[in-house]
């Protein structure tokens, strides 16, 4: 307590403001959403997407979409009802994860691939929004070296701007919400690209 | 403290291959940043800046405010927030902590901040083995060194360094291929990441209003180190306080683009707290440690308050010309080019180094590259001079100042200024050695062979 007391007390003092000074009033934030119909959204989401993409025209086909993609391979998949809904979680290559936290880990690091919904996707970036629950990992979408999104249609947004529009405060929905805009990479060495460093080496996102 | 300075950097240019190396990786950096911020890429982006720039300057005017209301809300989440007054301070906390839960591998994604507070030495004394993930920063930590650049800490080994330094280190065979380099610190890392009990990162930001703590990297490491381990500690400096998280939407692309040229890096997490009842995984316990370490006292003058605004993009480094000589390593500090170089000498006072502020042409390229607009230069300008100040009032004569005195007399007196002046030019010549310490590394501009006085006159006979 000494510490904070002390720390808060030196910045007012260098501020000249006292204790309980509310604050002046704070510059509007800049949020700019363009207008874009659904089309044009899927299409610059589809362009933009830093991996493999589908668009599928029903939950079968998603469904066996997603299977061919799993056959032969270990998968995992968040618990997530779109999933399930989807039949995604009765293919038998596929294991949702469950239980304790240490489970789900040891199951993501035995796997080939990852499978998890998206909350959202950005179109002007091609990213996803991925947002922990008891629906859907944090690890799922990072250990396997594939990670395959399931991201339905109506989610598309125009890009970061409506997200915040939409959620001005991700922190009141979920500890951990995640911008996914490519694979894993690094340039560290020589900055030369390269793939999948700690993450996974692919991703690939499944409009439905 | 000057002469190891000199000698730095004297080692640095003579270092060939070091010359090799930076100069294409700051080149690449450049490249990509250019290319990020082009009005068809980002038709905003002079917008982008002056806003931001505002909204930095607000949240650092109001501080207190901010800081207040982000520990409020880290702790509704369920996070404990540490406010440490100093590097000492975030060992002890850290330390302890990992001791008390019987840890002993922490994983760190890259945390300039814990460099500055020295905190893996610290965490050895507590019988913690600290595990660099970044793959920068893996190298770094082998090869036991310091980063070379905020954002690309390795930018100064080639692959083949790398290649013997993984085999030194690591065993197994030496591998000449980037690909290669990063399957092996995959696999290396991996096994890490698992066993750790605790995860340490650092914040590019942290959002008052939802007491969360954002990371942006690349590499998914920052992720790993904040979802696998049972316990997640974010250090943070308190200048990383944004208001609120719509902020990011302007932050975000600035950060992204004056980097690397991305518009949104690969992974952005946005953190508030531990795993909330039900969710599948992440970490039991999150802390935020809020670190001053000298920043409040930064925080007490008015113009060089805007130094916090940064946002370690590393633009400015990868742009002058001075870093492109003498590398990340011949700055004093944590915190190497240009924003270094007014960091350091506020944070640690301006006798800690005091040519630090001296060692830049002023050309100006960091503050037309810097994201926030920092006005670096002139925050330059005074510390030179508060350091000329206090060496006045210490030496007893001045070279400098008799030289200028000399001047000014003779100007007053234009008769003998022009005797003296034409005598010069006479004389330049033959002063060649006593000029040496000045020609060594520069060329002396041959003197015209006319005097202006000598042009002018004639000039007037002419017309």
């Amino acid at each position: 307590m000494a510490a904070r007391e002390h720390i808060l007390h030196k910045v007012r003092t260098a501020l000249g403001r006292s204790a309980g000074q509310p604050p002046a009033e704070a510059p509007p934030a800049w949020l700019r959403v363009p207008e874009a119909g659904r089309e044009r959204r899927v299409r610059a989401m589809l362009e933009r997407f830093h991996g493999k993409t589908r668009r599928t025209w029903s939950p079968d086909e998603a469904r066996d979409y997603v299977a061919g993609v799993v056959r032969g391979r270990r998968a995992v998949a968040s618990p997530h009802p779109l999933l399930e809904q989807l039949g995604i979680l009765a293919l038998p290559e596929v294991q949702a994860v469950s239980g304790r936290p240490e489970d789900v880990r040891d199951a993501c690091a035995g796997a080939d691939i990852g499978i998890t919904t998206a909350e959202y996707g950005l179109a002007d970036t091609g990213a996803l929004v991925v947002m922990a629950s008891a629906a859907e990992s944090r690890l799922v979408s990072l250990l396997p070296g594939l990670h395959l999104a399931v991201l339905p249609i109506d989610r598309l947004l125009t890009g970061l701007d409506e997200l915040l529009t939409l959620l001005p405060d991700p922190a009141a929905v979920s500890s951990s919400m995640v911008l996914i805009g490519g694979p894993s990479k690094t340039a560290d060495i020589e900055q030369i690209l390269t793939l999948g460093v700690h993450g996974p080496t692919e991703i690939e996102l499944v409009l439905v | 403290m000057a002469a190891a300075f000199h000698q730095r950097i004297q080692e640095a240019l003579l270092d060939e291959r070091l010359q090799t190396a930076l100069y294409a990786a700051t080149g690449r950096l450049m490249d990509k940043r250019k290319s990020g911020v082009t009005a068809q890429q980002c038709p905003d982006y002079q917008e982008l800046r002056a806003h931001a720039h505002l909204i930095k300057r607000h949240t650092m005017e109001n501080l207190d405010y901010y800081l207040e209301l982000l520990a409020r809300k880290v702790e509704e989440h369920g996070g404990k927030v540490a406010w440490c007054r100093d590097a000492g301070e975030v060992q002890t906390f850290v330390g302890t902590l990992a001791k008390e839960r019987g840890i002993r591998v922490a994983v760190k994604s890259k945390s300039m901040l814990s460099e500055e507070v020295a905190l893996n030495e610290a965490l050895e004394r507590y019988g913690v083995e600290p595990v660099e993930t970044d793959l920068g920063e893996f190298i770094i930590q082998l090869a036991g060194e310091r980063p070379f650049h905020i954002l690309a800490p390795a930018m100064h080994k080639t692959r083949q360094q790398v290649a013997d330094l993984f085999q030194e280190k690591l065993g197994g065979k030496r591998e000449e291929e980037i690909e290669k380099q990063t399957r092996i610190a995959r696999t290396v890392l991996r096994r890490r990441f698992l066993e750790a009990g605790l995860g340490i990162s650092g914040a590019n930001f942290l959002i008052a209003e939802s007491g969360a703590v954002v990371v942006v990297e690349n590499e998914g490491n920052a992720r790993l180190a904040t979802s696998c381990p049972p316990v997640h500690v974010a250090v943070a400096g308190i200048e990383k306080v944004i208001p609120r998280a719509a902020d990011l939407a302007l932050f975000l692309p600035l950060l992204g683009r004056s980097a690397t040229g991305q518009p949104l890096t690969s992974y952005t997490s946005f953190l508030s707290g531990p795993r909330r009842a039900g969710d599948l995984d992440g970490p039991e316990e999150f802390y935020l440690v809020l670190v001053d370490n000298g920043r409040s006292r930064i925080l007490a003058d008015r113009e060089k308050r805007q130094t916090l605004y940064c946002i370690r993009c590393g633009a400015c480094l990868n742009i002058c010309p001075v870093f492109r000589k003498i590398g990340g390593h011949s700055y004093p500090g944590t915190y190497s080019g240009p924003i270094g170089a007014i960091l350091t000498p506020q944070a640690l006072g301006i006798s800690h180094e005091p040519e630090l502020p001296f060692a830049s042409s002023l050309c100006g390229a960091c503050a037309e590259v810097c994201p926030v607009k920092i006005d670096i230069p002139k925050i330059l300008l005074e510390l030179r001079s508060e350091v000329r100040k206090t060496e006045t009032r210490e030496r007893r004569w001045n070279f400098e100042k008799l030289g200028f005195g000399v001047w000014a007399w003779l100007m007053r007196r234009p008769r003998l200024f022009e005797l003296v002046g034409t005598a010069m030019l006479e004389l330049l010549p033959a002063a060649g050695p006593l000029l040496k310490p000045w020609t060594e590394w520069r060329d002396f501009p041959h003197p015209p062979p006319k005097t202006f006085r000598q042009l002018w006159r004639a000039r007037k006979a002419g017309a």
